[in-house]
């Protein structure tokens, strides 16, 4: 049998077809948007984009975003320096400590920080004085702070425990003290590091709504909700949609700008030594207080608030109603990890393996579509779906797309570690004795890949259970996850209802992380 | 003559970030149950030229085939699963997570088990792993992982193996053995075979036939003997071990050199470049032949099993020139001594560079 001769460019359908569907959810109800925007009349459009309102939004999401990264980096750089480069004991608990944050969701915190003040929370409990319960900046700060510090800290401690120690010799040697080598040698070369770590800080920020919902701080996520829910205009929402999408363009520009031209790799051959430690002797108490007090405020102040509430829950805990929600966090969460951890394998195998100017494209823009604000993401599918396939508004289906597209650039991350690792021999070799390409595939190179899959599949599930407002404005009629249930409690002040809706998030949540943890 | 078993015609294949094409008009042919080697130096387009074989990478231009089928041509691409060819990767590329009878058996589907089984069981009976069937490749050493490879592209009885760089992982001493190995397995199975390798005792010792290339294309295709001792180029003959080279005025079939008067291997007129084997030369310690010349040994260096000596001669009118001598060990000479040379095999007349 004479195979035919095969178009060159796109030859394999069943990888390029994945990839495209991908660019085409993202890209084009995000074009969509644009065009709807558009559909204002000049005069209408004038008004809305010269309001004072809008720079008011500007100045309290930029605002908030600089105080979070201040903040956080307050909080991160002391704990790594803690755990990466003195000899504090017990460095591993601290580590995890540090890490574990991530399993409590940005509303829970904020739920937690409410649930604790006020004239009935816990600390007037404990202290007999009434906390004023936080609200605007400094709340959304507080609440924001605590649960995204941990990006942070693990790009921060990271780096510093690669870092070359002859680097810092070398400068001790030319007469340098230890406190202008630590600023002139290692905090320059914990940029990398700060860049990372202070853009995903700065995501979660620009695409919070869970937090600034319930703290009442109005920035452009927030905003959009409230044109769309309270005030149903759309084509105001779009605009600030639009506007805090460029937000997000010009963040990302910035981090590549200041990125650029800068390399920070070892140049010389070898193994690196271990960095050398710093004797904490007496300071040692200090600083267990101070990663008590990080810890105490980023984990214990949630369960602490959680445990609080559901002992004085006057009403008996609505089971039914938990596990009704439990089962639609599940059944949207579970779909849409494997769908993404599914897309993910085709991306990344063009990614990896056929690099080019269109695979390169499709990885960009699965970063992309994680790093367009849910709300703004939310918004996009909302009028596209409207407009273009109607019958999927306000299905499970599209709620599963929704998750799987904003994710799946946490989906690839580990498929392509995996794939770098396999080596691509083995999946010739397989063709050589007689299988075709997909075969191949399946024979060779996916059974090295199972262990990637599953952790990328993880990844999404727990971002996809944790996740609010996509949920909030695609979920199908009806449909109650845990998370809304947190949200919708709190922001009512109902704090012993929101009580086990949060439990079992955090729960859920606790267990994932840990296996991510062990597993990565 | 028979058909032959693989015919490669005017292949090439560029790189898209290089201009220079990796393999640039490459043409040859392998008999039935021929042990065929390709010798380069790194870069020379060898490895690429069995990828194209093997229909891992799509050539250019060129054709390709096998018995009489057509691989790869302008109009057809056989992709590498539908070409029964077997590869032997030069890091073996096992499948990890398979044991070693699961990765002999890999291309044996279409087989009942029984029979699939008693195949594994053959073949690596035949490159000597039998009980080490549950292993997984992680377990095994280098050369264990190399014959698992071999078996599994033996397996499934391809009418053509493709060998890359197969022994270049291995330690010096056990390449010997293994190289011995695979080639009485593969005349034992009667395989043909297409080698690719950088060393060129390993090309002479392995080989029925051998082709050397030079950026992209064959310089010249013969047995080992033919290649070693009527190399057509000045490549092929420094490629194939140390040679003295003149440059001299021809007329007829002898010529008279600064190493002596030479025979020629075929006649020649004009200015020619000739080269002679350092062992083609005769060294004695009185002077036994008219043709033989005085030297003095410059440098010597003794290998147990023979010397090889620098001399310098005399020369007539063109300043003294050193040659290379290799003689057997029964005749130490120390350095200083005068010595007389005398080439006793016709020297090689060269083709031109570009010719």
């Amino acid at each position: 049998m004479q195979a035919r001769a095969l178009p060159r460019l796109f030859p394999r359908p069943y990888l390029w077809g994945p990839a495209a569907l991908v660019a085409t959810g993202v890209l084009v109800p995000l074009g969509y948007l644009v065009v709807r925007a558009f559909e204002a009349e000049p005069g209408e459009l004038a008004a809305l984009l010269l309001r004072w309102r809008n720079l008011r939004l500007l100045g309290n999401t930029l605002g908030l975003t600089a105080g979070v990264l201040a903040a956080a980096t307050a909080l991160a750089l002391p704990l790594a320096w803690l755990v990466a480069r003195t000899d504090l004991r017990g460095a591993r608990v601290v580590t995890l400590l540090g890490v574990l944050p991530l399993a409590v969701p940005g509303y829970v915190m904020a739920y937690a920080l409410l649930g604790m003040t006020g004239t009935n929370g816990l600390l007037a409990r404990l202290l007999d004085v009434g906390w004023p319960r936080p609200s605007g900046y400094p709340g959304a700060l507080a609440a924001l702070t605590l649960y995204t510090f941990p990006y942070l800290f693990l790009n921060l401690r990271t780096a510093l425990l690669g870092l070359d120690p002859a680097l810092e010799e070398a400068a001790r040697s030319l007469g340098y003290r230890e406190a202008e080598v630590a600023r002139r040698v290692v905090l320059p070369q914990l940029r990398p590091a700060f860049l990372a770590g202070g853009l995903l800080v700065a995501l979660h920020v620009l695409g919070d709504f869970g937090v600034v919902s319930l703290m009442r701080f109005e920035t452009f996520s927030y905003a959009i909700y409230l044109q769309y829910a309270a005030a149903f205009d759309r084509v105001y929402a779009a605009w600030l949609a639009l506007m805090l999408l460029g937000l997000t363009g010009a963040l990302l520009a910035l981090e590549a700008r200041l990125l650029r031209g800068r390399r920070y790799a070892r140049t010389g051959g070898g193994a690196a030594r271990h960095p050398r430690r710093a004797r904490l002797g007496g300071w040692a108490v200090p600083a267990y207080a101070f990663a008590a007090l990080v810890a105490l405020a980023s984990v214990g102040l949630p369960v602490a608030t959680i445990v609080y509430w559901l002992g004085r829950g006057t009403e008996a805990v609505a089971w039914g109603d938990l596990g009704a929600a439990l089962w639609d966090s599940a059944r949207a969460s579970l779909p849409a990890a494997l769908l993404a951890a599914g897309l993910a394998v085709p991306v990344a195998y063009l990614g990896v393996r056929k690099p080019s100017g269109p695979s390169r494209l499709m990885e960009r823009v699965a970063y992309l579509g994680y790093a367009t604000p849910p709300l703004a993401f939310a918004l996009a599918l909302v009028v596209f779906s409207l407009a273009a396939v109607p019958f999927l508004y306000q299905t499970l289906t599209l709620l599963v797309l929704a998750y799987a597209l904003h994710f799946l650039a946490e989906a690839l991350g580990p498929v392509r570690s995996a794939l770098y690792q396999a080596p691509p021999r083995v999946e010739e070799a397989a063709r050589a004795l007689g299988r075709p390409p997909l075969a191949a595939f399946f024979a060779a190179t996916f059974p090295l890949l199972r262990r990637g899959l599953g952790v990328s599949a993880a990844f999404v599930f727990l971002s996809a259970f944790k996740e609010l407002p996509l949920t909030f404005l695609l979920s199908p009629l009806g449909f109650h996850t845990l998370a809304m249930g947190v949200w919708g409690a709190a922001g009512e002040a109902l704090f012993s209802v929101a009580a086990p809706y949060a439990l079992v998030l955090i729960l859920t949540s606790s267990v994932l992380v840990g296996l991510l943890l062990r597993g990565t | 003559m028979n058909a032959p078993l693989l015919t490669v015609h005017c292949l090439s294949k560029t790189f898209h970030d290089g201009t220079l094409p990796v393999v640039n008009g490459l043409s040859f042919e392998v008999e039935e149950g021929e042990l065929f080697a390709l010798l380069g130096p790194s870069g020379c387009g060898k490895t690429t030229a069995l990828r194209l074989i093997a229909g891992f990478m799509r050539p250019d231009h060129g054709a390709i085939a096998l018995a009489g089928r057509t691989l790869a041509d302008d109009h057809t691409f056989v992709p590498p699963e539908k070409r029964g060819i077997g590869f032997v990767f030069q890091d073996y590329a096992l499948f990890p997570h398979l044991t070693v009878a699961q990765n002999v058996a890999f291309g044996l589907r279409a087989m009942k088990k029984p029979a699939r089984a008693a195949r594994v069981r053959e073949v690596l009976r035949m490159v000597g792993l039998d009980g080490l069937e549950d292993r997984l490749p992680h377990a095994l050493s280098g050369g264990q992982q190399q014959r698992v490879a071999l078996a599994r592209a033996l397996a499934p009885r391809p009418r053509l193996i493709l060998l890359d760089e197969p022994f270049s992982n291995l330690d010096a001493l056990f390449r010997q053995e293994m190289r011995d190995r695979v080639r009485d397995v593969l005349k034992a199975e009667g395989t043909t075979a297409v080698l690719v390798t950088h060393d060129q005792e390993e090309a002479l010792l392995f080989a029925d036939r051998v082709a050397v290339m030079h950026m992209g294309r064959i310089e010249q295709v013969g047995t080992p003997e033919a290649l070693y001792l009527t190399p057509r180029t000045l490549f092929v003959a420094q490629f194939l071990g140390q040679t003295n080279l003149v440059l001299t005025e021809a007329h007829g079939d002898e010529v008279e050199t600064v190493l002596g008067r030479l025979r020629l291997h075929r006649p020649a007129e004009g200015p020619v470049l000739v080269a002679v084997r350092p062992e083609h030369f005769a060294v004695t310690a009185v002077p036994d032949h008219p043709d033989c010349r005085e030297a003095v040994v410059l440098h010597r260096a003794f290998r147990g099993h023979d010397v090889t000596y620098r001399v310098q001669m005399g020369g007539s009118g063109h300043g003294p020139v050193d040659c290379l001598v290799h003689t057997h060990n029964r005749e130490p000479f120390a350095v200083g001594d005068t010595v007389y040379v005398r080439a006793v095999e016709p020297a090689v007349v060269l083709e031109k560079a570009g010719a």
